[in-house]
């Protein structure tokens, strides 16, 4: 029986599929193209461009107490640490020294921005894998971080506190309390989140030994954050080009060497328990003092170039200014940590089958704005 | 049931013997067509309430009180959806899959014994007819993917055919199980064997190890979550029913909701005594059967809503590792422990 | 023997997870945090720094504080603020000074930056709590801030 003819007749085939830019577990605008043999996927073209609003040109036009507010909507769940990002830029360009309470403030309101970043992911990750009830979990635990935001600068989501040399205005009063009781919930909260998801068998079996990324890898993919920290490659920008108030506070950089999505996964839980203790550092000891520093109204940077890192929920965000000293930037980049990690997506996800491919990109935690920007 | 039988004497006596059971006949089909739009409906609110409710939500509540007439409009709307279709569907094939499987629900339906007497249909291959009815609406399911002309749907239909063949065994055999207890198919009789202690009592750790089979099998073959891979909206959008929509896409998601309402109401004939009162306490009113019969099964529907809302989907390989495996062996030596236990009279009796 | 630990350990670890839901079902009554919208309207109180929409004040004498200095527009990034103002002879003094005709804000560009009021030095606007703007005509959205017929406050000098 085994002609050629009949050979042929029962030849697999691969075919294409379009996941995205419409598709529940792209979360955003982006377009993959399959190419898939049955369940297994033999190649993942990533298409970008569906949210590109030019925010770089922007910029261009733009002066520097405005391209803060731009930065928001980049990676708009960790919008605070975007607008650190560009003052921080700014302020070393400028070699202002900011007061020590900015920075205490900036460090703490980094930190509950990462919280709050990784506990939606947290959510977002138990549902492409179909545990539906995370979701739920997740946002209650954000939602208090989202006020203790919004009472302090007046926006959920895209803050625009910081200015450059300092921050729009003080804290709320009510701000370090609020912390506080946000802590003392979500040390009770944290926990359940492993009872529920990661200790359970369906989810540890979907997760081991899949997406795989080997150190080498990381580093040549360019790769940061959560994603290279899982691989072994030690990327925190807070430890080793620390900013702000990074350098006066004790945490752990969390290492796995695993590199699989279980090792990413535990790795951004773990994460949240040391901002946890960043935080409680810092929080008593809020230095008094003024909350900016003093700038022109219009800021003009001396001709140069300048660049500063800064991490991220997702990892290294990079700002470049290039200036010719008017009081708009000649060119602006951003290094947006979204960008590499989708980048090693297919080398990560080849091989696999399409739930794989669902966890694979659910731990490498995109957001799309912060893609194409 | 001296309701039903004075109308079946005042058919009778009213046309002749043919017209009259035809009519009977379809007397019985519209009473049972209701239950099932009732039940479906219903279930598909509850399935809403209890998943609120796991999630910290309160659940539908602006229709009606306490939302109680929720899916009913929803219903109304989707019957006045338009119904779209696909281009380069197979417009036959795409039209009849809806169909299928809902028929394949509703004639499961017609076999278990709500009471002592409400039963449409008692025929002496009780379980084995419901084992194979219900795995006809898979059929369905390949149906409704295949002609779909969509690669989504598809991949949803592949996964299905695949879910349920190999889960088929484990629901049979874990009921397989039980019968050696019964010694019979029919149910009636196998309620009948309970009034001696329900199976689940009489068979003990066999019947409990049996039981947890069921479910396990029995939630993947209504393909629900955790065995949700037919739909998998994270995976696949939609699954196989991408492409429908009004009316032909309400009948899918009611037939699931039936499917897990029959799959319920074996576990519940099968190992709980269907309308049998614990320790026969209200055995006097036979009427309080539906009450115990519904109850059970709501119990049993709760246990799945549970798992449906706390746990991750598996993976096709893992489904099917975990069949193999797992269940089906197990399920192997579990029969042979039970056949050695009812030899061996074992088993614990009242 | 592993095959049965595997087993064992599955269905503990299944049931921690079933545990953990099954808490939060038996407290459903009061763990709800659900805000049922439109009924609570009459309870829900935004933060008083909330960016709803820039808003100009008026004191009783329909006065306001805006002296036409225009650092609002230039501090906007997206155009959302144009002013419209003349010159007139103050009759006090008799020299010739801004006067606005129009504050005009267009809430449908405004990105809530807040960079408008945090550059008007005579705090001539500020943000108003109200967060229900949607509107069916994107024209509405277009707002004159200062109210017909409002002046300058006497004394307000930029």
């Amino acid at each position: 029986m085994d002609t050629p003819i009949l050979r042929n007749n029962f030849k697999s085939e691969e075919y294409q599929i379009n996941m995205g830019p419409q598709h529940p577990a792209t979360h955003g605008v982006l377009r993959l193209l399959l190419t898939i043999d049955g369940e297994i996927i033999k190649k993942v073209e990533p298409d970008l461009g569906y949210i590109h609003r030019s925010i770089e040109k922007m910029c261009e036009r733009d002066s520097y107490q405005q391209i803060v507010h731009l930065t928001d909507r980049m990676d708009y769940l960790s919008s605070h640490i975007n607008n650190e990002a560009v003052c921080l830029t700014v302020e070393n360009a400028l070699q202002l020294e900011v007061p020590e309470r900015v920075k205490v403030i900036r460090t703490i309101i980094a930190e509950l921005t990462r919280i709050a970043s990784h506990t939606l992911w947290w959510g977002v990750m138990g549902m492409d894998v179909g545990a539906l009830t995370t979701y739920f979990y997740g946002f209650r635990d954000r939602e208090l971080i989202n006020d203790i935001f919004e009472e302090t600068c007046g926006a959920r989501l895209t803050m625009n506190y910081n200015i450059p040399g300092g921050l729009m205005f003080d804290i709320h009063p009510n701000f370090v309390n609020r912390t506080k009781e946000f802590i003392a919930h979500f040390k009770t909260k944290l926990p359940e989140y492993d009872l529920l998801l990661s200790g359970n068998i369906i989810f540890q079996k979907r997760m081991q030994g899949i997406g795989i990324l080997s150190k080498e890898d990381a580093i040549s993919y360019g790769a940061s954050g959560p994603v290279g920290r899982a691989s072994g490659y030690s990327c925190d920008v807070r430890i080793h080009h620390p900013y702000s108030n990074y350098d006066n506070v004790k945490f752990n950089e969390i290492l796995k060497t695993e590199g699989d999505t279980l090792a990413r996964y535990q790795v951004r839980i773990l994460e949240m328990w040391e901002s946890l203790s960043i935080i409680e550092q810092l929080i008593d000891n809020i230095p008094e003092g003024d909350f900016f520093a003093k700038t022109n109204v219009v800021i003009k940077l001396p001709a140069g170039e300048y660049y500063q890192k800064v991490e991220t929920a997702r990892g290294e965000l990079g700002v470049y200014i290039n200036s010719t000293g008017t009081k708009n930037p000649y060119r602006m980049k951003f290094r947006s940590p979204g960008f590499s990690n989708l980048s090693l997506l297919n080398h990560i996800a080849v091989g696999g089958k399409i739930g794989d491919l669902v966890a694979t990109m659910a731990t490498l935690d995109l957001v799309i704005p912060d893609i194409d920007r | 049931m001296n309701i039903t039988k004075s109308i079946h004497e005042w058919l009778f006596s009213l046309m002749p013997e043919m017209t009259a059971s035809i009519v009977e006949m379809v007397l019985i089909a519209v009473i049972y067509l209701a239950i099932f739009a009732v039940a479906g409906l219903y279930l598909v609110l509850l399935e809403r309430k209890v998943a609120a409710w796991f999630q910290l939500r309160l659940g539908p509540n602006r229709v009606g009180y306490l939302g109680l007439l929720q899916t009913l409009a929803d219903a109304l709307k989707l019957v006045s959806k338009e119904l779209t279709i696909t281009e380069k569907a197979d417009k036959f094939l795409y039209n009849l899959a809806p169909y299928f499987v809902i028929i394949s629900a509703l004639m499961a339906l017609s076999l278990f014994p709500f009471t002592q007497e409400f039963q449409a249909f008692d025929i002496n291959i009780g379980i084995f007819f419901l084992i194979a009815i219900s795995s006809i609406g898979v059929i369905g399911i390949l149906l409704a993917g295949w002609s779909s002309n969509n690669k989504f749907a598809m991949i949803g239909a592949m996964r299905s055919g695949v879910q349920t063949i190999s889960y088929e065994l484990s629901v049979g055999l874990s009921l397989l199980t039980m019968v050696l207890m019964t010694g019979s198919l029919q149910l009636s009789e196998i309620i009948e064997v309970q009034k001696h202690g329900w199976l689940i009592v009489q068979g003990h750790i066999p019947a409990f190890i049996a039981f947890c089979i069921f479910l396990i099998a029995g939630t993947a073959e209504t393909n629900r979550a955790p065995f949700d891979l037919v739909e998998a909206e994270s995976e696949l959008g939609a699954g196989f029913h991408t492409e429908y929509s009004g009316m032909k896409f309400a009948y899918f998601f009611l037939a699931e909701f039936i499917n897990m309402f029959i799959i319920a109401a074996i576990a519940a004939t099968v190992f709980f005594g269907g309308y049998l009162s614990p320790f026969g306490i209200t055995e006097s009113i036979p009427l309080l059967g539906i009450f115990w019969f519904l109850a059970k099964t709501l119990v049993i529907i709760f246990l799945m809503m549970w798992f449906r809302w706390t746990f991750p989907r598996l993976r096709i390989d893992q489904l099917l590792i975990l069949e193999w495996k797992y269940l089906l062996p197990l399920n192997l030596m579990n029969l042979i422990l039970m056949a050695m236990m009812v030899l061996l009279g074992l088993t614990i009796q009242f | 023997m592993t095959y049965f630990k595997d087993i064992y350990y599955a269905i503990k670890s299944l049931l921690t997870g079933m545990s953990v839901t099954g808490k939060y079902f038996l407290n459903a009554r009061k763990g709800a945090i659900t805000q049922q919208y439109p009924e609570n309207r009459a309870t829900l109180k935004m933060f008083e720094r909330f960016r709803g929409e820039v808003v100009m004040p008026h004191d009783e004498n329909n006065e306001h504080r805006c002296t036409g200095c225009q650092k609002c527009e230039l501090a906007c990034p997206n155009g959302s603020i144009e002013i419209i103002w003349d010159r007139q002879v103050d009759p006090e003094t008799g020299k010739k000074k801004k006067v606005i005709d129009q504050h005009i804000y267009h809430l449908g560009m405004c990105t809530m930056c807040s960079l408008c009021i945090e550059a008007c030095p005579t705090d001539a606007i500020v943000w108003a709590q109200n967060f229900e703007n949607s509107v069916y005509d994107r024209t509405t959205l277009t707002k004159v801030l200062n109210k017909p017929g409002s002046k300058l406050m006497p004394g307000v000098e930029d």
